[in-house]
């Protein structure tokens, strides 16, 4: 594990989670929203914060990871301080998208749903951002490209330090 | 009381990438500066369909439309004061024809309100019928709702495309103390994007159309099931629930008949598979999302065990106005076993993308060549055109006169699927595209059953093979093999269609797939590890734009010269097959 990125994620108190499990206590399905309102916390879901979910809601920590690992959404480690998404959507792989994560990989150093070695980037593809009028399309964290081009990657990831 | 005049700027995911969202500032600091603000009323509307980056309108009291594109910041100067001054519109960003052809052949009737309205002002809804078709509702005899819309012909437009009456029908006669409908808005299919356009852009559409599932079924409770990926979408459906609450559309007494109604939303964590309905509410219920056998079907046991109606976005939308115009009116468009409209989301290799909606019937050609506005590139010609996403199916450029409607797209196997439509070109491969859907389903496959789990991953093997040139004959007939195989045997919508593009493939472009085992070529110039990177003298038309994009500086370009590639320089980075429209590297 990345020690740089690990000491960037707040450590975990078991008054914040409690809170949040507590918010979810009475709803009966809301495993899935209280994980996602833990990993907005953290950036990712806490062994931690299994464990303690798992006590509290009288679960297996088993039958959690079972739901964790099932989605695509939830993250298990800690990931770098920005997330590039790009997309890999029908129209986005016809307008060529595969080069604009061919080139992502090769100079990030870096291979799909991995940080890179400075816990600079998380590089990850989804499947579709919705936006295939302006494919090929990416997002970094909240900002969205689209009608990408590998000649602007330079440009675009010097904006994220 | 003089009428203001509208600024209407779409502001849905893509005009808000494009910058929107500062344009819009502009415009009230434009109009603020110059004492103006009063004379104005600026809108926020969702996307209206077409890519055009930012969007204005500017509508006079009468009526007269002007349409801007593409419009940038530095243009909201000029067009305050050529325009909304000076009374001269501004040529420069001026909607041109692809504009407006684009429309002409539409017929809106589930994107009536998109780019035309405030999402997030519940009046702007009001004042253009919203709600009507409820209070017309609530004051009816539920098991006459049921009636219209089964009369209406309405099928469902996620995919399967089931009566969408027979199933309220079911779920309405079903016993029950609780019943549920849920509302399907996890868009997975890549390529599709008509449900977050709906749900940023016309959210009380889909509350209205489940408060009157709602109604005439005899449920009080509804959840929408809606992709982690849209935020936009989930906060504007949150903020027009919020409104509709505190305007009595829903709650205890829904248009203050003893009718009660609510409605919440469940963002997914990422899994196609959730589109699947039994999956869905599985999901809802906080498990893993695997489906699970029917019957029973969600209309007897749904969620949490209880009858429920499951409907996607589009076919909620449709039902406002089905109760508003009557079942007569709607099934008056489209063809006989396939009613209404359909929106498709025109994307890939043609000028024109966005969202269509055209009466169902309407040919692959008409939808391609009239809103699509042609193909992309004048040199490559159609190729062929992708429906239904990853369970759907390729349809060669001679079959593109068929109507599309649930029964004539089956027959060719492809699907209606939610109504994504991929238009490809001649530097589109085809072995390359199934691959790709193939891909797509192994990853989102739920793993439970072993067909899906492991015959989708062998075949996905065998065709990343082919595409690197180490295919041999017998891996086409193991493909079709497995294929069959897997659609017979899969539980599940999802592993029993997941085949469909790669036997789809290999029945109409069987030549592709044997250039790629025979010959050790791509015939569309697409699969990387067969490429040479060299120029065909013939094809080049000495453009150079190959040698401006290469980032090792491996192509030598003069006017007038053929380029060449110094194979001892390239990085095989593929940029300059990119950028040539030509078919002249290979």
């Amino acid at each position: 594990m990345n020690k740089e990125i690990s000491t960037s994620v707040s450590a975990v108190k078991r008054e914040d989670v409690m809170k949040i499990i507590n918010a979810f206590r009475d709803q009966p399905g809301a495993l899935i929203p209280l994980l996602q309102a833990v990993q907005r916390e953290y950036g990712y879901v806490p062994k931690e914060a299994v464990d303690l979910i798992a006590d509290e809601l009288g679960m297996f920590p088993v039958d959690i990871y079972g739901v964790l690992t099932f989605y695509a959404q939830f993250y298990l480690e800690p990931r770098g301080r920005h997330t590039i998404r790009v997309c890999e959507g029908t129209a986005c792989y016809i307008m060529g998208g595969k080069d604009i994560l061919d080139r992502l990989k090769t100079d990030l150093g870096v291979e799909e749903s991995k940080t890179t070695a400075d816990g600079r980037f998380y590089l990850e593809t989804v499947a579709c951002l919705g936006c295939c009028g302006m494919a090929p399309a990416m997002m970094i964290d909240e900002d969205f490209y689209g009608n990408c081009t590998v000649g602007q990657l330079d440009e675009i990831l010097k904006k994220y330090e | 009381m003089s009428e203001k005049r509208k600024i209407l700027i779409c502001m849905g995911t893509s005009g808000i990438a494009a910058g929107a969202t500062g344009v819009a500032r502009l415009f009230e600091q434009e109009l603020g500066k110059r004492n103006l603000a009063d004379g104005f009323q600026i809108i926020r509307t969702g996307d209206r369909g077409l890519f055009r980056d930012v969007l204005v309108d500017v509508i006079e009291p009468d009526g007269q439309r002007t349409t801007y594109e593409y419009v940038k910041a530095e243009d909201v100067v000029p067009i305050v004061e050529e325009h909304l001054i000076e009374g001269n519109p501004y040529a420069k960003r001026l909607a041109g024809k692809s504009y407006h052809d684009f429309f002409k052949s539409q017929m809106r009737i589930v994107l009536k309100n998109c780019g035309e309205i405030d999402p997030e002002d519940i009046e702007a809804y009001v004042m253009h019928d919203g709600y009507s078709a409820l209070r017309k509702a609530v004051q009816d005899d539920s098991a006459q709702i049921v009636k219209t819309v089964t009369d209406s012909g309405l099928r469902g437009r996620g995919g399967a495309g089931f009566l969408t009456g027979m199933k309220w029908k079911f779920c309405r006669e079903a016993a029950g103390d609780q019943k549920y409908i849920v509302c399907n808005a996890d868009e997975g299919d890549p390529g599709a994007f008509m449900d977050r356009s709906v749900l940023e852009g016309d959210p009380h559409a889909v509350i209205e159309g489940m408060a009157i599932a709602g109604f005439a079924v005899g449920a009080s409770r509804g959840v929408v099931y809606c992709r982690a990926e849209y935020p936009l979408a989930v906060k504007r459906l949150q903020k027009a629930i919020d409104q509709s609450r505190e305007k009595g559309f829903l709650g205890k007494s829904v248009c203050g008949s003893p009718f009660e109604f609510d409605i919440s939303i469940m963002q997914g964590a990422g899994a196609f598979v959730c589109g699947e309905e039994t999956a869905l509410l599985a999901s809802i219920e906080g498990k893993r999302g695997t489906p699970r056998i029917k019957p029973p079907f969600p209309a007897q046991q749904g969620l949490w065990g209880k009858p429920t109606v499951i409907n996607n976005v589009e076919t909620f939308a449709n039902v406002p106005h089905i109760i508003n115009h009557g079942a007569e009116w709607f099934a008056s468009i489209g063809t006989e076993k396939s009613k209404g409209t359909k929106v498709f989301a025109l994307a890939g290799k043609v000028k024109n993308t966005g969202l269509v909606e055209v009466p169902m019937g309407t040919t692959i050609r008409e939808l391609v060549f009239g809103p699509g506005g042609g193909m992309l590139h004048k040199k490559l010609g159609l190729k062929g055109v992708q429906l239904g996403g990853p369970s759907g199916g390729c349809i060669p450029a001679a079959m593109a006169d068929t109507p599309i409607d649930y029964e004539s797209l089956q027959s060719t196997g492809a699907i209606m699927g939610s109504g994504g439509v991929i238009i490809m070109d001649e530097k589109t491969c085809m072995v390359d595209v199934a691959r790709y859907f193939t891909g797509f389903t192994v990853s989102e496959s739920c793993g439970q059953c072993t067909p899906c789990r492991v015959g989708l991953k062998r075949m996905h093997e065998v065709l990343t093979r082919v595409v690197e040139g180490e295919g041999v004959p017998a891996d086409l007939e193991f493909l079709g093999n497995m294929g069959n195989t897997i659609c017979a045997t899969s539980l599940c919508g999802l592993g029993q269609t997941a085949p469909n593009p790669v036997l789809t493939t290999l029945r109409y472009f069987r030549d592709e797939f044997d250039a790629h085992v025979q010959r050790k070529e791509c015939p569309a110039h697409v699969c990387t590890t067969l490429m040479h990177y060299e120029v065909i003298e013939d094809m080049c038309i000495k453009c150079g734009a190959c040698a401006k994009v290469c980032p090792a500086g491996a192509v030598t370009w003069e006017r007038g010269k053929t380029a060449r590639i110094d194979p001892a320089k390239c990085t095989r980075c593929n940029a300059c097959n990119t950028a040539c429209k030509y078919m002249a590297i290979r």
